[in-house]
């Protein structure tokens, strides 16, 4: 099978990216104040503030070090500046994002106070931007594009037109032996029978199986009520769906018709080899999105119904709906309509066709909407309480 | 004209790709194209939402993909609405 190509950037680590950015990545919650101010100061370059990164422990700080580390790390970003309160932390990113070649410089911002740490984390970010500025596209095959998949906002028309056309676009990467994730623990219940059986092994069958059930459990404990209005969601309502069953059924639309799944996900995790992968993530868009930005994926296919308009600062989200009025009403969010497969004026290998033309043109360097509208949601997922 | 979908010729609801309005007369078909149906229309049915397709009673299990999407929670006739008011889920 002939396998298209591209022009992307080849890291220092073979990996392949779309986007060619430099960021500015606290370490810390503290820490965002001195990197949004090199972030204005330096232009290029892109400031990643976040919530987190003090007092966390246990298997919550380990993700979190997996998310700071793995963000840096993506093929995306062409080189990282890190800045913290203090030089251990901030050490320990620095490395972690070291291993994959790319230029990283850490600051901490103790015994120096915020100005001057301003000020020389912008003269390194400058010469990165510099750096950066001049590296050139090369041809690449698209079999080397990690794709993560997600819907959100959801309505029936998603599991009816655009999270098919997903699947249909899954199929054929799957065909040319390319890698891809899909996620959302949750919101498969109703569906993990059927999720279980495409599984390539029993193994991965159970894997999944396991960690679904762990979810569960953990809604089971919470949860204060039947999670009416949050799973599904207020807008998955109004959009006519009506159980979580229903919700997963269409969900599952998006892994495709033959592709199997060849292993299991930690949030956050590369994955080890190609193929189609399952992540154990929230369902909520803006976390699930940054841990597959962290897991090294380099575009994301994100079927809405009712309009969920995401977007991720690194990982470009290309916003396919099946829903007329969402893509009328809302069109400056939505890369490609494919409302046609409900009125039968486009089947589903032709909304396939015209995906991968989105696909490929974004891989080639065209901004999605959500890019251009400035849609930089960086949410870390966070396990239990800090310290 | 198409006015619902289904996905799977097993399912006992449609999804209307137009607004239904009640009193109209609609027609519909499995993605397959291997099932049509036609069905009055009992009430207002806005697209995406579910119209049903046979009568329900409590307790009844509604089919979309050819899968369970939940219980009958309050008796539906053929061509009600069928959404959160009369269909819960089985899980949480």
């Amino acid at each position: 099978m002939r396998v298209p190509r591209f022009q992307g950037y080849r890291r220092e680590n073979g990996r392949v990216g779309i986007r060619n950015h430099v960021i500015i990545l606290p370490v810390d919650d503290i820490s965002n104040a001195a990197c949004e101010a090199v972030g204005k100061l330096i232009q290029g370059t892109l400031a990643l503030p976040h919530a987190y990164g003090r007092l966390q422990f246990g298997e919550d700080l380990e993700l979190f070090f997996r998310t700071l580390i793995g963000t840096g790390s993506n093929p995306n970003v062409a080189a990282a500046v890190v800045i913290g309160i203090e030089p251990g932390w901030t050490e320990r990113v620095v490395q972690g994002i070291a291993k994959t070649g790319k230029p990283v410089t850490g600051f901490s911002i103790e015994r120096s106070g915020d100005l001057k740490t301003i000020a020389e984390a912008s003269r390194k970010a400058m010469e990165y931007v510099q750096w950066a500025s001049e590296l050139s596209r090369v041809e690449c095959p698209l079999d080397e594009v990690y794709i993560s998949v997600k819907c959100g906002e959801s309505d029936t028309t998603t599991g009816l037109a655009s999270c098919p056309t997903v699947g249909e676009v899954i199929d054929r990467h799957m065909d040319i032996n390319g890698t891809a994730s899909f996620g959302e623990t949750s919101e498969l219940t109703g569906a993990e029978h059927i999720v279980k059986k495409r599984a390539a092994t029993p193994e991965v069958g159970e894997a999944f199986m396991r960690v679904w059930g762990e979810y569960s459990e953990m809604i089971n404990t919470y949860k204060t009520s039947d999670l009416s209005e949050s799973q599904p969601t207020k807008g998955n309502i109004r959009g006519g769906l009506t159980t979580i069953e229903e919700k997963a059924l269409g969900n599952i639309e998006k892994l495709g018709k033959r592709a199997k799944f060849v292993g299991v996900l930690k949030p956050a995790e590369a994955p080890s080899g190609k193929g189609l992968w399952f992540m154990d993530t929230s369902s909520a868009a803006a976390e699930a999105l940054t841990l597959w930005a962290a897991s090294g994926a380099v575009v994301h296919l994100f079927p809405t119904g009712q309009g969920n308009i995401i977007g991720n600062p690194i990982l470009p989200v290309i916003k396919l709906s099946g829903n007329p009025l969402t893509c009328a009403t809302m069109s400056e969010h939505i890369d490609l309509n494919v409302s046609g497969i409900l009125s039968g004026e486009m089947n589903l290998e032709q909304a396939g066709d015209k995906l991968h033309e989105m696909t490929m043109r974004t891989c080639n360097g065209r901004m999605t909407a959500s890019e251009t509208l400035g849609h930089r949601e960086f949410v870390m997922t966070k396990l239990y309480r800090s310290a | 004209m198409r006015h619902f979908l289904m996905h799977d010729s097993r399912d006992n609801v449609g999804v209307a790709v137009v607004d239904i309005k009640a009193g109209e007369t609609v027609t519909g078909a499995s993605l397959d194209g291997a099932t049509k149906r036609e069905i009055a229309a009992l009430e207002d049915v806005p697209l995406g939402h579910k119209i049903a397709l046979k009568s329900f009673s409590t307790g009844d299990t509604v089919v979309k993909y050819g899968e369970d999407i939940g219980r009958v929670v309050a008796s539906i006739r053929a061509g009600e609405h069928v959404h959160v008011h009369n269909l819960k889920t089985k899980r949480w």
